[in-house]
């Protein structure tokens, strides 16, 4: 107890990469060399079609992002792998063919995803939150007995995002940020392999950008990792490679570079030549597809 | 952690202390009340055990069940059933089937003529209905409002239908005029504080476990199955399991609040199964509180005394009453006269701040407990 009033002093929610490591350490090998695969994926609502012949493979060490304007389909890509909508096409994670499977198999076969508006269990304190999360394969019998102790992952990822003192304050009164942080977290106990984030930086002041980008980062170099982002700057900082889409096409892919200067990606994002991309480094981008 | 310190946690000496509590209440209550109050309470404690298996399908669960008429009736009807082929006797034939019907035993009648196996069915039919049903609805993503029309659709048709079967169900009549509880004669005042002290005992067993069920992990996925379930979902867990689960457990509590309530009322008929009815059993939930473990029970007990009380003195005016009651709680306390408790709580710990614990403290230091108001 002594040593949890001692951490009051400082800043309390902190990215703690070590933490993190020894998290993502656990039971690696089983799908080191897993890579996301989709082929040929079409999404249609009602002869609309929201995403078209994407083709997309994501490898571990890969940090990806996912960038298009409002509308070019980038969720509908998200929610077609994660079984909330209809595709045709495939999509296969390791050696799982995961369309027609439903949500929650989905889910237990290593896929794990945010949303933009963070959505944790708020009446359920912090605790609670990363518990369900690890919970998934607990036998019947185990969940109808109390908690007795706080499994061991739990406790790495209350280390890893910052949350440890907070634990038993329930998730509706955390800032933004730290739900956003808590649903990574959600996700690294969940023991997802294949994590897909939708907009995780949104509403994040700067310091905040920059301590998820590094986890993210070392996330990534263990995991396959997906994220939806119209922050450049926050692109820009911590991408590896980027998949722009528009009107559920894949219209480029590549470094950031080789995206930055595509002719396709500028016409459509600005209908001119690229305007120098320093221009204004350090506003947060909150427009809709704010490409340099 | 052994048993010792576990009793000695404050949140497990306090519970333990409100059952003892509960108990000593309800063990005095044959030595006050004429035997004419204890009958009334003893059909009350039936009709609470209802009220409990909501208090965790609806209010920990978000299951809007307004067809627990259903549930409450099939363990009453089977205990009918088992009452009237006892009364008659090894191979006799109902009183009743002798008037309105062939004068035969049909065969579905027939299993409930050993008191063993009518106590296993008025366990199992129910809870394999609750079970099957739930499954069907909640694999389809059937929620709230439909859920609630669904339920209460087959609560009128369940009455329609046993309106409809005079010969083998008694029809509009119901089942009556048992003379005997499983060889016990019902017509002894003992044998009554007998059904009383069974009543008492089943409605605590029945808080205890609606207790564990909240503390443990089921009842903080329960929680979150109803505040978010697509996000449990994404999480790897099948919330239709999760709410079936609930369901059956509350469908279970309503049959075998039934199956007591026929000894005790001597009689049930369409009319206690039915639409209305079914809303009853929801009322006492809303106002105890439905999400609080002690509000269900004690909110369904108030309010069925309360209808005696006042149709004792104005006949009519109970349902204008209670139309009144319900939406006065239902506009100013949504949570119940339960989350009264809470707010006076929550009032004094933010008077007195140096009493607030640990965690309260640490998250004041940074402004993340700021007034909350209760959903």
């Amino acid at each position: 107890m002594s040593d949890m009033f001692s951490t009051q002093e400082q800043p309390q929610t902190e990215i703690d990469l070590a933490a993190a490591e020894a998290l993502l350490g656990t039971d690696a090998d089983r799908f080191r060399h897993d890579y996301l695969e989709v082929r040929g994926l079409r999404v249609e609502f009602d002869g609309f079609v929201a995403v078209r012949d994407v083709d997309l493979t994501v490898t571990q060490g890969d940090l990806r992002f996912l960038v298009g304007p409002n509308g070019a389909g980038k969720t509908t890509l998200i929610d077609a792998v994660t079984g909330l909508v209809r595709a045709t096409g495939s999509v296969s994670f390791g050696r799982t063919e995961l369309l027609g499977r439903s949500t929650h198999r989905i889910a237990r076969a290593g896929v794990g995803r945010t949303f933009q508006t963070a959505s944790v269990f708020e009446e359920l304190t912090v605790l609670q939150n990363l518990d369900i999360a690890a919970g998934a394969r607990r036998r019947p019998l185990t969940l109808l007995r109390r908690r007795q102790d706080t499994p061991e992952a739990v406790e790495r990822a209350l280390e890893t995002v910052g949350l440890t003192a907070l634990r038993d304050v329930p998730a509706g009164v955390l800032a933004h940020g730290q739900k956003q942080w808590l649903e990574i977290g959600m996700l690294l106990v969940q023991d997802a392999h294949l994590l897909l984030l939708d907009e995780p930086v949104a509403g994040m002041t700067q310091a905040e950008r920059e301590e998820t980008g590094a986890l993210l980062r070392r996330i990534g170099s263990q995991r396959v990792v997906v994220v939806v982002e119209h922050d450049m700057e926050f692109l820009r900082s911590f991408a590896d490679s980027v998949t722009v889409m528009h009107q559920g096409r894949v219209l480029a892919e590549g470094t950031v570079n080789e995206v930055q200067n595509d002719p396709a990606v500028v016409e459509v994002y600005l209908g001119a030549p690229a305007a120098e991309s320093g221009a204004a480094p350090a506003k947060p981008a909150t427009t809709e597809g704010d490409l340099p | 952690m052994n048993v010792f310190t576990a009793l000695l946690r404050p949140g497990r000496a306090r519970t333990l202390a409100a059952f003892g509590l509960a108990a000593a209440v309800l063990l005095l209550a044959p030595m006050v009340l004429s035997p004419f109050r204890l009958d009334l309470l003893a059909k009350f404690l039936c009709l609470a055990m209802v009220a409990v298996g909501i208090g965790l399908a609806w209010g920990r669960g978000g299951l809007l069940t307004l067809g627990q008429g259903v549930y409450f009736g099939l363990g009453a009807y089977l205990m009918a059933m088992h009452l009237k082929l006892a009364d008659a006797g090894p191979g006799g034939v109902p009183d009743f089937m002798l008037l309105y019907g062939t004068g035969q035993v049909p065969g579905w009648w027939e299993p409930l003529r050993s008191p063993v196996s009518a106590i296993v069915l008025i366990l199992l039919v129910p809870a394999g209905l609750a079970a099957l049903l739930g499954w069907a609805v909640f694999t389809r993503r059937v929620r709230g409002a439909y859920f609630a029309i669904l339920s209460q659709a087959l609560a009128a048709a369940f009455a329609i239908l046993l309106i409809g079967q005079q010969q083998t169900t008694g029809g509009t009549n119901g089942l009556n005029g048992f003379r005997a509880f499983f060889g016990y004669d019902l017509a002894d005042p003992l044998n009554k504080q007998m059904l009383y002290l069974i009543a008492a005992g089943a409605l605590l067993v029945m808080v205890a476990v609606v207790r564990q069920l909240s503390v443990s992990r089921f009842g903080e996925l329960l929680v979150a199955v109803r505040d978010q379930e697509d996000r449990v979902r994404f999480l790897g867990y099948d919330p239709a399991a999760v709410k079936v689960v609930a369901y059956a457990v509350a469908a279970v509590m309503a049959a075998v609040g039934g199956a007591l309530f026929v000894p005790i009322a001597g009689i049930v008929s369409p009319a206690d199964v039915g639409v209305v009815p079914s809303i009853g059993f929801l009322i006492g939930v809303a106002i105890g509180g439905r999400a609080t473990l002690l509000g269900p029970v004690l909110g369904s007990i108030a309010v069925s005394w309360a209808q005696t009380s006042i149709s004792e003195q104005f006949p009519s005016g109970w349902i204008y009453f209670q139309g009144a009651l319900f939406i006065l709680v239902i506009a100013f306390l949504p949570g119940g006269l339960a989350s009264f408790a809470g707010k006076l709580r929550r009032r004094r710990a933010a008077a007195a701040p140096g009493d607030a614990g640990a965690s309260g403290d640490a998250a004041r230091d940074h402004e993340l407990v700021p007034e909350r108001s209760p959903a």
